[in-house]
């Protein structure tokens, strides 16, 4: 089966700015592929250039073995666009919002109406309301039900849950994963990294080059080193004290005192808060319960330090660190 | 952490028209704590938060900020506050001083102080070789850095964050909330609003609002605790899901 989406070596400029830095990837048919990386990573000129809105300075862009830039017009009629900022006529019902896209596309409502229906419905109440006073959620359900209406192969959706809480988001990832069932192939960017296990794949982004590319599972397992997470009722001043800590004892090691993380900076003590806790990379040949004892010496009794799992953010801020 | 209040509600009530967007609202801040306020997207947050800072009055109900009654003397808190969202914060064709030396001069500081801060600021944030660069070359994490700095230069008793981190990068998100530590560590409460339900763990406590009431406030333990849940994610789809949501 050959691929739903492939780029070759993609890059765009404006200018003197690098957007885009030699990207390549390749999305097979029907997966739920996801961009994660954070805002000027270059998510939005990518999408942009895969819905045939820009031209790309250089490399090649395929979707459904038709090129973004060759053919521009039939890919059109193959693909839905969601654009980040929320781009349909405020002054339109959504009712007429919604015909006025079906009517582009040479169809209406009715024919397309199962496609649309387990989302349109949600907002089919308030069909008659102007769309410019929709929720933030409706709008999102809105617009995604315009981008369906043509019944494209393919959805491109930039950044759909930013700014939007936290219960519309996971209802939002629920319809995407409804959709991928009835075979659409769907690209979707986010700066949530919690979001990337939602997809089949994911890509991580960061200043214009893709850091990697993997299932959410084997990204996590991508992680170079045993991540702790290390609690204390005071998280303010855990955080201090494990940046204070001048290094961790390892009985293992016979290193002079003060020496060992400057020997080894790459393994040094790595500390991160992550929401209730710190997550924390030991030096090698240190033990949690050195740990514990460190903190304990350094006035902090009571930690709790356990191995966990890393999340995704956890791999992006290793591989950022990397990167710099 | 002091139990000296700095923003003490009592049945706040905010009606446009018809519709309640606050409906008996009652919490108390207290001074140096982070205070995390989650609710859905049109749940009242913004309405409130709004009363807070002087620029809306309530329809009933007591509303007192560092002291002063928002109903009566609105325009006294912006004296006292800082404010810091991120639709909007610094303004991009001012250069980083200027941007500093604007806020420090609507606030009433010195210029002498104003210098000796700046220089302070610019240090501390290792900021020093932008301080001629346009607000809008920089990028967007060091903005928000530089504007929630901006936002507690005048020592103000509470600093009210909203969205402060969205769409920045793991690394400055981070760096964002140990400088909000640092700020209450310094005595300054930090009203914040997120949609990151991590973060939301970061706060001493939180309150959940939904339909324009709040549905769950205490430390975010207890709250996982109490409804049973791992995470404040969870718990926040657990309360404000609606249930009739049939998908």
């Amino acid at each position: 089966m050959s691929a739903a989406i492939e780029a070759y070596n993609i890059t765009h400029r404006f200018g003197s700015i690098t957007a885009l830095e030699d990207v390549s990837f390749a999305v097979d048919p029907g997966e739920l592929f996801g961009f994660i990386g954070p805002d000027g990573a270059g998510k939005t000129t990518l999408f942009r250039i895969a819905a045939t809105l820009i031209i790309p300075t250089g490399g090649n862009m395929t979707l459904l073995g038709l090129d973004t830039v060759k053919d521009y017009r039939a890919l059109r009629n193959h693909i839905g666009y969601m654009p980040g900022r929320f781009s349909l006529y405020q002054d339109l019902t959504v009712e007429e919002n919604l015909n006025f896209y079906a009517t582009i596309f040479g169809t209406t409502i009715k024919e397309n109406y199962r496609l649309i229906e387990p989302i349109y419905r949600q907002i089919e109440p308030f069909r008659k309301r102007l769309a410019g006073r929709l929720s933030g959620g409706m709008k999102q359900k809105l617009a995604l039900s315009c981008a369906l209406i043509h019944k494209p192969r393919m959805l491109i959706l930039d950044e759909p849950t930013t700014g939007v809480d936290a219960v519309s988001r996971t209802e939002f990832w629920e319809m995407l994963s409804g959709l991928r069932s009835e075979g659409i192939t769907i690209i979707v960017s986010t700066p949530y990294m919690d979001e990337a296990l939602r997809c089949d794949r994911i890509a991580l982004i960061q200043s214009g080059k893709i850091l990697g590319i993997d299932t959410p599972e084997k990204i996590r397992r991508s992680y170079s080193q045993s991540l702790y997470a290390v609690k204390h009722p005071e998280k303010y001043r855990l955080l201090l004290a494990l940046r204070s800590l001048p290094c961790i004892q390892a009985p293992s090691l016979e290193m002079p005192s003060g020496h060992f993380l400057n020997a080894r900076p790459s393994h040094a003590l790595n500390a991160e808060p992550f929401g209730d806790s710190v997550h924390v990379t030991l030096p090698p040949g240190t033990a949690p319960a050195d740990l514990t004892a460190a903190l304990t010496a350094a006035g902090l009794p009571g930690t709790t330090v356990t191995e966990i799992v890393p999340g995704i953010e956890d791999v992006f801020l290793e591989l950022m660190k990397r990167e710099k | 952490m002091t139990e000296r209040r700095v923003i003490e509600v009592e049945g706040l009530v905010k009606k446009f028209g018809s519709f309640v967007a606050n409906d008996h609202l009652t919490f108390d801040v207290r001074k140096g704590e982070i205070f995390g306020f989650l609710g859905a997207n049109g749940a009242g947050k913004t309405t409130a938060i709004r009363i807070l800072c002087g620029l809306s009055r309530p329809t009933s109900g007591k509303v007192t900020v560092a002291g002063i009654d928002a109903a009566r003397n609105p325009e006294e808190i912006k004296k006292h506050i800082g404010y810091m969202s991120q639709r909007f914060s610094l303004y991009e064709d001012l250069t980083v001083t200027e941007n500093i030396e604007l806020y420090g001069g609507i606030y009433g500081m010195r210029m002498k102080e104003i210098g000796t801060r700046t220089e302070e600021l610019l240090q501390r944030l290792d900021f020093t070789r932008y301080s001629d660069t346009l607000i809008r070359s920089l990028p967007l994490g060091l903005r928000q850095k530089l504007a929630f700095a901006v936002a507690v230069f005048h020592d103000p008793e509470i600093v009210f964050l909203d969205e402060p981190t969205s769409g920045v990068d793991p690394i400055t998100r981070r760096q964002f909330w140990e400088m909000i530590y640092e700020t209450a560590a310094r005595g300054i409460t930090v009203f914040v609003t997120t949609h990151y339900m991590d973060e939301a763990e970061y706060c001493d406590r939180v309150t959940i609002m939904n339909e324009g009431r709040i549905v769950a406030l205490d430390t975010p333990a207890a709250l996982r605790e109490k409804y049973d849940t791992d995470s404040v994610e969870e718990l926040f789809v657990k309360i404000t899901r609606p249930k009739t949501t049939a998908l």
